[in-house]
């Protein structure tokens, strides 16, 4: 199976003079408190209707995860012995809290799969959907590896972070961002970002924090990189993102092969089948 | 609960110095349990129209073979399977759809990187070639345009009958995607099987051999192809031994297989019998249609075998997206060995 690269990368070209630098999200869980606040200030500033309420039981969280009605979802994870509390050898209890997004992937796949195009990419290299177009045939949902994008029940559209689109255009920074009391949501050029989250997680490993690793950092994964990003505690699968993801479309063109030989296929079976019929020799 | 079991994010970090599981992972950990992924938001039609469509675009073919063949009866049954097909295929489709009034924006782009965009426009394009080819065979309209529409038909209906297996495939839902190998032959196949099961119910006895043995040739390639991808899924083929998708599954199987077998030995009977057949052809000036209840018994077996396939196949995908270990243990392993 032949992966390739696809030419959504190359969105700043289709912009020509209008496109920006490419913007996104370093999200340092290591700095988050679960306040909330981006989840609040998400829900108020892009108008986005409420989730559920629900009781989980499970942690502080009573989302869940990201859906079309939550775009962005603060996750609690409660360890316990998690580390070494003194010489008895009970272990310590620890909490995780960390605050999902979109992650307007370089590969988007949901943009990709999108057939009516309701889902494009802006001049600033994130992941939108028109909602004057998007249909809601729900192609987008299955394909996207995180789980980020739904279907809004009562309306039949697509929806998920928009990054803040209508403020970017303006030169304001993503509501979430704006709210974040810790600067663990940080908004930016992608560039500058990851050069900054480099470092950050090269001073939490050498002050004891083992478990510090960025996720989707690079443009080596299965999505090309992410325009956000997060610096992790533990491993990617505890916040309940997946570890390895990888869009789908990558191997869009050994499954076009493959379609294209089983059609092949139907019709070398049609041909055998009717080979050698009677009827050949007595035409009415 | 799938065969990969499931475990709190919490479960496998164990006392150690450095915060680092000490004890090997049995399962992946996972947030609590809950998916990774988002469920599809697709109902019934979407595998009730892989099931139409597959069977309409397999048609389409049979349709042109026996047209020229000369085998009326054929030709008429399996344009009138294709038009059927085609028929509720749209209204399946634009049904499932959150914003029904909105479907026409399926051709406001040809998108290759989208098969469902794809799938749009064959669709679009097979509709009306079977249609005038059924004109000409139904109907005697327009002979030489029907032909051309046949000819179309012929060509775009195998691509109409497996484009829906890219379609899942190109998915993040584990039991989809890594089934890519398998898919469009198991949906090759069991688009024969269909439209030859069809075609034998509604041409008899008499005119409906090629479609027997495309029945029979298209549910031995759905069945093989089936087996080879459950065996090659392993863990992840959870939801088609132990989901919901269980009972569909086997009953696809099991319908599929009895129904290829009967009639498998109702053509190798009815060939044995054929010059008393023809003798008593000759006496009575009609067709036979000695053998056409246990071959129509077996077509209908078929069509149900086929039907039940892609239900199974929907229900898995549905399941597999609702299992964190689905998605998460495979990515795990990959990131391990790397």
């Amino acid at each position: 199976m032949s992966d390739f690269e696809l030419p959504t990368s190359s969105w700043q070209a289709s912009y020509g003079e209008e496109a920006r630098e490419r913007v996104g999200f370093f999200t340092d869980t290591s700095l988050c408190i679960g306040c909330k606040a981006c989840e609040v200030a998400c829900k108020e500033w892009n108008r986005v209707p409420e989730d559920g309420l629900v009781h989980r039981g499970m942690s502080m969280d009573n989302t869940g995860g990201l859906s079309a009605d939550t775009w962005r979802h603060v996750a609690f994870i409660e360890q316990r012995n998690a580390f070494e509390l003194g010489d008895d050898g009970e272990g310590g209890l620890r909490w995780l809290m960390a605050s999902d997004v979109c992650k307007h992937c370089t590969h988007a796949a949901c943009l990709e799969v999108c057939p009516t195009g309701a889902l494009f990419r802006t001049e600033f290299g994130t992941v939108v959907v028109q909602e004057d177009v998007c249909n809601g045939c729900g192609y987008c949902i299955p394909a996207c590896p995180f789980g980020v994008i739904d279907r809004r029940e009562d309306d039949g559209r697509a929806h998920k972070c928009t990054l803040c689109y209508d403020r970017l255009k303006d030169d304001q920074t993503p509501a979430c961002a704006q709210a974040c009391p810790t600067n663990s949501i940080q908004f930016g050029p992608l560039d500058e970002l990851r050069a900054h989250a480099q470092d950050r997680v090269a001073q939490l490993v050498q002050a004891g924090e083992q478990g510090a690793q960025l996720y989707l950092a690079d443009g080596d994964d299965g999505i090309g990189g992410a325009g956000a990003f997060f610096l992790l505690l533990d491993d990617p699968e505890v916040y309940g993102l997946p570890p390895d993801p990888v869009d789908p479309v990558r191997r869009l063109p050994a499954i076009w092969g493959l379609t294209a030989l089983a059609a092949g296929t139907i019709l070398a079976g049609v041909a055998a089948a009717v080979t050698g019929d009677r009827h050949r020799a007595r035409r009415r | 609960m799938s065969a990969l079991d499931r475990s709190h994010g919490q479960g496998a970090v164990t006392a150690a110095g450095d915060g680092r599981p000490t004890v090997p992972r049995a399962a992946p950990r996972s947030y609590y349990g809950l998916p990774v992924l988002n469920e599809p938001v697709w109902t019934w039609e979407i595998p009730a129209y892989f099931f139409a469509g597959g069977m309409a675009g397999a048609s389409a073919p049979l349709a042109l073979a026996a047209s020229v063949q000369g085998n009326r009866r054929l030709a008429r049954a399996a344009s009138a399977v294709a038009l059927a097909g085609v028929a509720v295929s749209p209204p399946l489709l634009i049904s499932d759809l959150g914003r029904p009034e909105r479907f026409l924006n399926m051709l406001r782009m040809f998108k290759v990187t989208s098969p469902m965009s794809v799938g749009a426009w064959i669709l679009s394009a097979f509709a009306p070639a079977v249609a005038v080819g059924a004109g000409r065979e139904l109907l005697g309209v327009a002979p030489a345009v029907g032909r051309a529409g046949q000819v179309g038909g012929a060509l775009l209906g195998p691509a109409l009958s497996t484009y829906t297996a890219a379609l899942l495939a190109c998915t993040a839902v584990p039991v989809w995607h890594e089934a890519r190998r398998e898919l469009p032959f198991v949906f090759a196949g069991s688009s024969l099987a269909s439209a030859g099961a069809a075609a034998t119910i509604l041409a008899g006895p008499s005119a409906s051999a090629p479609a027997r043995r495309m029945a029979v040739g298209g549910a031995t390639l759905s069945l093989c192809a089936t087996i080879a991808m459950e065996r090659r899924l392993g863990a992840l083929a959870a939801p088609y031994h132990e989901g919901s998708a269980k009972p569909f599954a086997r009953a696809a199987k099991g319908l599929s297989a009895a129904g290829a077998l009967t009639l498998a030995c109702a053509s190798a009977a009815q060939g044995r019998a054929r010059m008393p057949a023809a003798r008593m052809r000759s006496w009575t000036g009609g067709r036979s249609s000695r053998g056409r209840p246990i071959q129509s018994a077996a077509g209908v077996a078929l069509l149900a075998g086929a039907a039940l396939e892609r239900w199974a196949i929907f229900r898995a995908g549905i399941d597999s997206a609702a299992d964190p270990a689905a998605t998460i243990a495979p990515q795990r392993a990959r990131r391990d060995r790397a």
